[in-house]
């Protein structure tokens, strides 16, 4: 049986030996292949007056410009007419106003720093509270709604209110956009992506040359690293390619650069919350309001469904009788922000998690029990409608926590240790995650699937997602194996291009094991099937069963499809039942902070979480552990900073670079990091029982945050709740120790009014069902 | 004089046509071997790592660093490694087939970057205290969380004997060849090199090109005249006399080993100062030459009331540290002039102590850097030498508050009254790595964090 076998990554010995391919490999086997480089704007908003490539054509090696001029199709990169592929208004410092393709990549670059722009600057905003207060936004203004907020924070015993803001994050994958465009025989273009979604990266081609679908195939070899970065961000770079490899003939080859890449392309967004939330005297939530805003920089991208996927998550794993959330997307002059890992859920949760971070010693409840009273139970509904199934999961991994991690013995090993020290403090914490499963747009929730049997009894699979490190064809390489019943080696798969597999969504919401495994499952059972019954139980060998199939003329390959059942989702209500399932887990973690500078470590990760029936333990491992890390680095760690000032370099972005921008490194590994799969798991439904398991261990994250907090309190007297920045850098935690040790204002409003947060406005646009589409089909005039 | 040429997983490679500024890891990677990436060009993901064999006494070494930064003109006459020469998918390295089986790669992109970093280690003859995880911390890791890949290292023993790498180090590296191309030239001693300098006062001096490839990956810069320096023989000495002499040309790494125990201080900066890929290749004198405001060696050796011996074909001269750096990246080396060792003197400060404030443990630069060098005798200071990165435009020595703590008593109530005499030293400001007064804050602080630690007061 292959699936259930902890088995290393399917490319592992390819990726060790520097045998894999990636995008930008490619362009070291293909034969004069053109480089092409951006001029990119210095201003976060402006006009573009003039623009005179001329200059650039005299360098050496130029071959030729890229201009709008050239665009035979749509002149935008997105799918929702907002993004100009080559803009007369640029809208943030990076934007592309051209490219220049060279002989060499140092041919291009020497022709882009020539090329002559003028602008005329225009204002711009560029912090998130900026937007607010001036009350720049875009898109709708979705509002998620259940009983009656108002009265219930008049009866709740407890009322506080507050703000919460926290930092973006760079997805910082470690190949950067890459796209390598060729023009095939009769006319067909080939790009080869780094994409996580072929599909649109093939769409938005097609419709920038004028071309139909059909005359455009993207292939994804494999990702180094996506994140959700390359969901919708690598569509322009491969059109510019393609563009390119149209207008010279020749193949062009795109790669950003690091600072390209890091200045250029979208980010996880920014959040900023202000809400107001009531407690019985038990610590029970009684009602929460929110107004949820994230800085969506300059155009809408993904921003609509990360909202709704953030409010959909401010719930995280705790019955909230009362709610009223509402969000808003703020236009600001930056990268246009995008999916990242997690799609709002993990922007969603942190404000529930600082919630009750910052209120438990308020309430005087200690954080674990007050965070474990109000875990859903069976019964219990979303705030937007959806049965919480399962709820009881979570208690199980919250009570094994409790026990394999030794949470009672170590808390009081912390007390002590705190008592004990002047200089330094432990916190350990633990947090949830509940995390829905389906694109919230019920149509994404398909896939495809081909399968191939050779006479030899090989086996070929394509699918429609893509490989970024997750492990995905890791998994389908034994959900084929499994379900044709042949051994692993037997079985092979094929990159994946969308003229195998066409109309796929991206690889993307955790969701590319369970949608294309369902679709590889039912073309391999297609194909067992026909081959069970020619065998009529004579228990013929596999070669030779097929051997047999194809003399007789049974059919060897099949297409695969499967949809996603049981979920609907009205999002101009924000109402129904849009996942399939939730992924559940549970984390503890214990830090060590120093009192000097604020610095800290990780001492140890405790953490079970829920994979259902895992199709691949060690694939699983990988996601829960690197996810976790991934979160640490988004909470504690990485610090987006823009220069907000009035200065030239307004609207900058002032960590563009691996030397500013910092990744957890080997350093940052907890000095303890135990991770168990939570058992009697099964998932009804999903390919072989098994969970979604890409965004949801981002989230146990969550823990890291909340024990830095109470580290920092205990600097204070008992009872100091402590406000801490998000990214919690070590600078953050020292300002916040310093607030714990000085005085016990603790930066919460307690009572109503408090901070009311702003209202809904009723004449404001809901999300539209459209909203999350893909762009207005654009059919080319005659072909 | 043969054209220059470089042998890359054992196959004789040409050099010859390339401009001084292209990479080593533009080399490889023209060669069809991609496994070396480019993640960011400047030196800090080590993606783009590759082994070098490097001398080590009478021996050699396997020594990993960063191809992108290396001009691949630099390596005329060298052996270099790439993951590719380590092992392939069907016979693979011990390294990588412990990566491989643990699930220590997941998108993979990294992976090559740290095969030929754990490569170098594993390498590494006489680690009875087995795999040292400092050796990793040049290479990011976007996907794992880095467990399996600490795993993977844990795992490994030693080479077998039979294997033909380690047998390699046991033979001398390439020495240094003449080379001489269209725009890069490598002399072979220092007399050479100071003529060179003459004649080009403008030239770029190379050492382990770890500031200059940034320039030229991330700003364009295109040296017309590289005199390249790290291999000449009078900079590569040292000495453990008084004063203890270090050649300018030795890498951090070289310098550590060669050191040991001997100067604590120091010994306390190398596991701080950017990571192995870098300190690899980073050379001592290029540290001071750059003149970085926060290059963490400067408030080190401030500390330890260091100077620096220059020399031009006119001769040599020794300037105080403390009276070296004259500006934002300026120093009083004067055209012509090549920082040759640097001298500490003895007996070395009796109580020292590096405190480094950055946002990331490891490989991350500083917010501020603060090197102590104090003498406490019968309970009184007879003599501090505070260093300070990270504070102003220069590295600068911490004079207020050394006067602050000179003939006082080693006691809370001095300490306390210097902290807020340190808190205000320099010009801190504001900028993506820190406050000024997160800054001017930690000032402070490490000297109240030095008394709690050499006190016992930190329980």
């Amino acid at each position: 049986m292959s699936v259930g076998s902890a088995l290393p990554h399917e490319s592992a010995a390819l990726h060790v030996t520097g045998h894999a391919l990636y995008t930008d490999d490619l362009v070291h086997r293909t034969r004069g292949a053109l480089h092409a480089h951006p001029v990119c704007s210095p201003h976060a908003h402006a006009r573009v007056t003039r623009l005179d490539p001329t200059p650039a054509l005299e360098v050496a090696g130029v071959v030729r410009v890229l201009t709008a001029a050239d665009v035979p199709g749509v002149n935008d990169a997105g799918v929702k007419g907002d993004e100009p592929l080559f803009p007369d208004e640029v809208m943030f410092v990076g934007h592309a106003v051209c490219w220049v393709l060279g002989e060499t990549p140092e041919a291009a670059r020497l022709g882009a720093a020539a090329v002559e722009v003028d602008y005329e600057s225009l204002p711009s905003v560029v912090a998130l509270t900026e937007a607010i207060e001036v009350g720049s936004f875009q898109g709708g203004r979705p509002v998620v709604g259940r009983g009656d907020t108002e009265r219930a924070l008049a009866e709740a015993a407890h009322v506080f209110s507050g703000t919460t803001e926290m930092a973006g994050q760079e997805h910082f994958y470690l190949e950067t956009h890459a796209a390598l465009a060729l023009v095939d025989e009769g006319g067909q273009v080939f790009v080869q992506s780094s994409t996580q979604h072929p599909s649109e990266t093939q769409e938005i081609v097609a419709h920038v040359l004028g071309l139909h679908n059909h005359a455009v195939t993207v292939q994804c070899l494999r990702m180094g690293g996506g994140f959700g970065g390359k969901e919708m961000q690598p569509h322009g770079f491969a059109a510019v390619a393609a563009l390119g490899a149209t207008l010279t003939g020749r193949p062009v080859r795109l790669r950003l650069t690091r600072t390209q890449d890091m200045t250029m392309t979208g980010k996880r967004h920014g959040f900023h919350a202000q809400w107001r939330v009531g407690f019985d005297d038990a610590g029970r939530l009684q009602a929460l309001e929110a107004t949820l805003t994230s800085d969506g920089g300059w155009s809408l991208d993904l921003s609509e469904p990360v909202l709704a996927r953030a409010l959909c998550h401010v719930d995280n794993a705790y019955w909230i009788p009362h709610v009223l959330l509402h969000g808003r997307v703020a236009r600001t002059h930056k990268t246009s922000q995008t999916a990242f890992r997690g799609f709002g859920g993990p922007q969603g949760m942190l404000v529930v998690e600082d919630v009750l971070g910052r209120c438990a010693p308020l309430l005087g409840i200690d954080p674990i029990e007050l965070r474990r009273r109000n875990f859903y139970v069976a019964g219990q509904t979303t705030p937007y409608g959806q049965p919480v199934r399962h709820p009881e999961r979570v208690l199980r991994a919250w009570e094994q926590v409790i026990s394999t991690g030794e949470v009672a013995r170590r808390s009081a090993e912390v007390a002590a240790f705190n008592a004990s020290h002047a200089h330094a403090r432990r916190g350990l914490a633990m947090t949830p995650v509940k995390f829905g499963i389906s694109f919230n747009f019920t149509a994404f929730n398909q896939a495809g699937a081909l399968v191939h049997v050779y006479k030899d009894g090989s086996v070929l699979i394509n699918h429609g997602g893509t490989e970024m490190g997750q492990g995905l064809h890791t998994k389908m390489l034994q959900v084929a194996a499994t379900s044709l019943g042949v051994p692993l080696g037997r079985v092979r798969l094929a990159p994946t291009r969308t003229d195998k597999v066409p109309n796929t969504s991206a690889t993307a919401a955790s969701s590319g094991a369970d949608l294309n495994g369902g679709a590889v499952k039912d073309a391999c059972e297609q194909i067992r099937h026909r081959l069970v019954d020619l065998d009529r139980g004579r228990g013929l060998p596999w070669e030779e069963l097929v051997r047999e199939a194809y003399f007789t003329r049974v059919q060897l390959w099949a297409a695969g499809f499967y949809r996603t059942e049981g979920i609907h989702w009205d999002s101009t209500v924000m109402q129904g039942h849009p996942f399939k399932y939730f992924a559940y887990g549970v984390a503890a973690t214990e830090v060590e902070v120093d009192g000097f500078t604020g610095a800290y470590r990780t001492r140890r990760v405790d953490v079970v979480h829920d994979v259902g029936d895992s199709l691949s333990p060690l694939v699983d491992l990988g996601q829960v552990e690197g996810g976790f890390v991934q979160g640490a680095g988004w909470l504690t760690l990485e610090d987006l900073r823009w220069d907000e000032s009035d200065g030239p370099g307004r609207g900058r972005l002032t960590t563009q670079t691996a030397s500013t921008y910092k990744l957890p490194s080997l350093g940052e590994l907890p000095g303890e990091l135990n991770v168990a799969f939570l058992d009697r798991a099964h998932e009804d439904g999903v390919v072989f029982g098994s969970k979604a398991v890409g965004e949801p261990p981002l989230m146990l994250a969550l823990s890291v945050r909340e024990a830095l907090r109470q580290a920092a309190a205990a600097f204070g007297p008992p009872g100091t709740s402590v406000d801490l920045a998000s990214p919690a850098t070590p600078e953050a935690v020292f300002w916040a120790l310093e607030r714990a040790r000085g005085s016990r204002d603790h930066h919460l409003v307690e009572g109503l009014p408090g901070v009311v947060p702003d209202r809904p406005d009723p004449a404001a646009p809901r999300l539209h069902p459209r909203s999350e589409q893909v762009a207005p089909v654009h059919v080319p005039s005659e072909v | 004089m043969s054209d220059p040429h470089v042998t890359v997983n054992g196959q004789d490679r040409p050099l010859a046509g390339l401009p001084a500024h292209t990479s080593a890891l533009d080399l490889v990677r023209g060669l069809g071997l991609t496994g070396a990436k480019e993640g960011c060009a400047e030196g800090e993901c080590g993606a783009c790592a590759v082994l070098v064999l490097r001398p080590h006494g009478d021996d050699s070494r396997w020594t990993p660093v960063n191809a992108c930064l290396v001009p691949a003109v630099a390596l005329d006459g060298q052996e270099v490694l790439t993951a590719e020469g380590l092992g392939t998918p069907d016979d693979l390295h011990p390294v990588q087939s412990e990566l491989a089986e643990r699930g220590g790669s997941q998108c993979g992109y990294c992976t090559p970057g740290f095969v030929c970093s754990m490569a170098g280690e594993y390498y590494r003859p006489d680690r009875p205290e087995g795999f040292d995880l400092h050796a990793l911390s040049g290479n990011l890791c976007r996907c794992t969380g880095y467990r399996p890949i600490r795993d993977a290292a844990d795992a490994l023993g030693p080479p077998p004997g039979s294997d033909a790498l380690a047998q390699r180090q046991q033979r001398s590296a390439p020495g240094p060849v003449p080379t001489r191309t269209d725009g890069f030239v490598r002399p072979l001693d220092l007399a050479e090199a100071l003529a060179l300098l003459g004649e080009h006062p403008d030239a770029t001096v190379l050492a382990g090109a770890t500031d200059l490839g940034v320039e030229v990956n991330l700003r364009g810069r295109r040296p017309t005249y590289v005199v390249a320096i790290d291999r000449l023989p009078e900079l590569r000495e040292l000495s453990t006399g008084d004063p203890i002499e270090i050649g300018a040309a030795l890498t951090l790494s070289e310098v550590e080993a060669t050191l040991g125990a001997e100067v604590p201080l120091l010994d306390e900066v190398w596991p701080q100062f950017a990571s192995p890929l870098i300190r690899n290749g980073a050379t001592i004198g290029g540290n001071l030459g750059t003149a970085s405001p926060i290059g963490d060696l400067a408030p080190a050796l401030l500390a330890l009331d260091a100077s620096v011996v220059l020399v031009s074909s006119r001769g040599e001269r020794e300037v105080p540290l403390s009276g070296y750096f004259t500006g934002y990246r300026e120093t009083a080396r004067r055209p012509g002039e090549l920082v040759r060792s640097v001298r500490v003197p003895r007996p070395l400060p009796g109580l020292t102590a590096f405190h480094k404030v950055a946002k990331r443990r490891y490989d991350d630069i500083s917010s501020i850097a603060v090197g102590f060098g104090l003498d406490v005798v019968d309970g009184t200071v007879v003599r501090a030498r505070i260093g300070l990165g990270g504070v102003a435009a220069t590295p600068i020595r911490a004079l207020a508050t050394e006067a602050a703590l000179e003939g006082r008593a080693w006691a809370r109530d001095t300490v306390e009254a210097a902290s807020e005499v340190l808190r205000g030293e320099g010009t801190p400001i504001d900028d993506q790595r820190a406050s000024a007064a997160y800054r001017s804050a930690m000032l402070g602080n490490a000297l109240r964090r030095l008394w709690a630690e050499t006190t016992g007061g930190s329980r």
